[in-house]
C-alpha cells in the first residue's frame, strides 16, 4: 500500500511536469545555453576548453537545478495538496521522497543525458565524457535531495528564490568539488574511482535523510 | 470518538476564541459557528493536527493526539477526511485523474469505475476527462466534493463545504453529508449558510451547533 502510494505520487508529478512542459524545459534550456555560451566566449582554444569543461558543466547543472528547485513544493503548497500529504496515513517522508524522485527525473535526468553531448563542444575525450555522465548521474540526485530541504524551508517566504540560493548553494560545494574533480582525475590518468565513490557516499545518506528532514521542514511551513 | 477539550489558539499575542470543548460521536453532526475571523479554520486545522494548539488537547477514542502516541495519530489519519479552503486540485489534471491521485495520496484504493460514479453523482460525467483549468469555479468545487462519495473515512472535517455551489449540487452535497451521518459517520463542518442536512428519504439529520465566542 505504502509503495503503491509512492509510485502514484511519482507518476502524478511526472505527468504534471509533462502537462506543463514549458516550466521544466526552461531549466533544461538554461543549462544548454550556459554550456554553449562558454566555448563561444572563450574561443577555440582546445586546451583551455578541455580544462574548464567539467567545472563549467557542473556549475551549469547546479544553477539549472536551482531554477527548478523553487517550484518543487510551491504548487502543492498553494493548492493544499501538501496539507493532504501531511494528513495522509502514509508516512509523509515517503510521499516527499516520491516528489523528489519525480523532480530528479524531470529536472536532473535530462541534464545527465545532455551532458555528454554538450561535453563534445569542449573537446572532451570519450573517457572523460563517460566519467562526466556518471558523476552527474550520482551528483544530480544529491542536488534534488539537499536542495529540497532548502526549498521546504523557504516555502511561503517572500523573495524565497534568492534565500534558497544563499541557503543551498554553499551546501552544493562538496558535490561540485568531487563531481568536477572526477572528470579531471580521469583525464589526468589517476582514475575517477575515488571521486565517484565519495559522490556515492554523499548520495546514500542524502537519499535516507533528505526526505525525513524535508517532511519536518514542510510541517513547519504548513503551520 | 473525537473529543476536543479546552482548545485555545493564540494569534499575534491575542487569543482568538474562548477555550472550546466538545465531543463528536459516531452518527453525529456538528456545525461550527462563529463570525468571520473568530478562528473556525484555525480550530479545524488544530483538530486535524496541521497546527498546534496553544492550550488544551484533542483526543481520539480517549487517547491524546500528539507525538507521544504515533499509533493513535496514524489511526486517526486513516479515518480522517479533511477539506479546507484549498481544494488540492491540479488545473493540469482531468477531474478523474484528480480524484484518483487524491485517493492514492490519502492511502486509499479507488477504482476507475467508482471514481466515475462519484463524478456522475456530482453531475460531472461529461466533464470527467477535461483538464480542470477549463472547468468553472463551481465545477471545480464539485470535483473536490466528489471525494466525499468515494472516501471510506469515518470522520469528515469540512471547511465551508457549501460555498460556490448551485442548488442542484448543494442538494447532493447535503444528501451526501446526511447519509454519512446516518450511516454512523462523524461530521464536523463550518458554514455561514443555514443548511438543513436532508437524507435521500427526506428526513433531516440533527445537527448540533458549536458556537465559537471571542475571548
Amino acid at each position: 500500500m505504502m509503495w503503491w502510494a509512492y509510485w502514484a505520487v511519482v507518476r502524478r508529478d511526472v505527468l504534471l511536469a509533462w502537462r506543463r512542459k514549458s516550466e521544466g524545459l526552461s531549466a533544461v534550456f538554461f543549462f544548454v545555453v550556459v554550456a554553449a555560451l562558454f566555448p563561444l566566449g572563450i574561443g577555440p582554444e582546445l586546451n583551455v576548453l578541455r580544462n574548464i569543461a567539467p567545472g563549467v558543466l557542473w556549475v551549469g547543472a547546479l544553477l539549472s537545478s536551482m531554477l527548478a528547485l523553487q517550484r518543487l513544493f510551491e504548487a502543492d503548497y498553494r493548492d493544499g495538496t501538501l496539507e493532504q500529504m501531511a494528513l495522509s496515513p502514509i508516512a509523509m517522508p515517503l510521499l516527499i521522497g516520491a516528489k523528489m524522485l519525480a523532480h530528479w527525473l524531470v529536472s536532473g535526468l535530462p541534464l545527465v543525458l545532455l551532458a555528454p553531448v554538450l561535453g563534445l563542444q569542449f573537446d572532451l575525450s570519450g573517457d572523460a565524457l563517460v566519467t562526466l555522465t556518471l558523476a552527474l548521474f550520482l551528483g544530480t540526485p544529491i542536488l534534488s535531495l539537499v536542495g529540497g530541504i532548502g526549498a521546504a524551508l523557504t516555502l511561503g517566504v517572500r523573495g524565497g528564490g534568492v534565500l534558497l540560493s544563499l541557503l543551498v548553494l554553499p551546501l552544493f560545494v562538496p558535490v561540485l568539488v568531487f563531481g568536477a574533480g572526477a572528470v579531471e582525475a580521469q583525464v589526468s590518468g589517476l582514475g575517477a574511482q575515488a571521486h565517484l565513490s565519495i559522490l556515492m557516499a554523499m548520495l546514500l545518506p542524502a537519499v535516507f535523510f533528505g526526505p525525513l528532514a524535508c517532511a519536518v521542514a514542510l510541517r513547519i511551513a504548513l503551520e | 470518538m473525537l473529543t476536543v477539550s479546552n482548545i485555545s489558539c493564540v494569534r499575534g499575542h491575542k487569543p482568538l476564541f474562548a477555550p472550546v470543548s466538545f465531543s463528536l460521536q459516531a452518527g453525529q453532526a456538528l456545525h461550527l459557528q462563529g463570525d468571520n475571523g473568530i478562528g473556525k479554520t484555525s480550530l479545524l486545522r488544530i483538530i486535524c493536527g496541521l497546527s498546534l494548539a496553544d492550550g488544551g488537547e484533542v483526543l481520539w477514542n480517549g487517547s491524546s493526539l500528539n507525538k507521544q502516541h504515533p499509533e493513535v495519530v496514524e489511526a486517526f489519519r486513516a479515518t480522517l477526511c479533511y477539506m479546507g479552503h484549498q481544494q488540492s486540485l491540479k488545473d493540469e489534471l482531468t477531474a478523474i485523474e484528480n480524484l484518483l491521485f487524491d485517493a492514492q495520496i490519502a492511502g486509499r484504493s479507488l477504482s476507475y469505475d467508482k471514481a466515475m460514479d462519484a463524478l456522475q453523482k456530482m453531475g460531472l460525467k461529461t466533464r470527467a476527462h477535461l483538464p480542470l483549468r477549463v472547468l468553472s469555479q463551481g465545477q471545480k468545487r464539485r470535483t473536490a466534493l466528489a471525494r466525499l462519495s468515494v472516501t471510506d473515512a469515518k470522520l469528515w472535517v469540512l471547511d465551508e463545504p457549501f460555498v460556490a455551489l448551485d442548488t442542484h449540487s448543494l442538494n447532493s452535497v447535503q444528501e451526501a453529508l446526511a447519509n454519512h451521518v446516518q450511516q454512523g459517520g462523524m461530521l464536523l463542518y463550518t458554514s455561514h449558510q443555514a443548511v438543513e442536512l436532508l437524507q435521500s428519504n427526506g428526513h433531516a439529520v440533527d445537527v448540533h451547533p458549536v458556537q465559537l465566542v471571542a475571548a
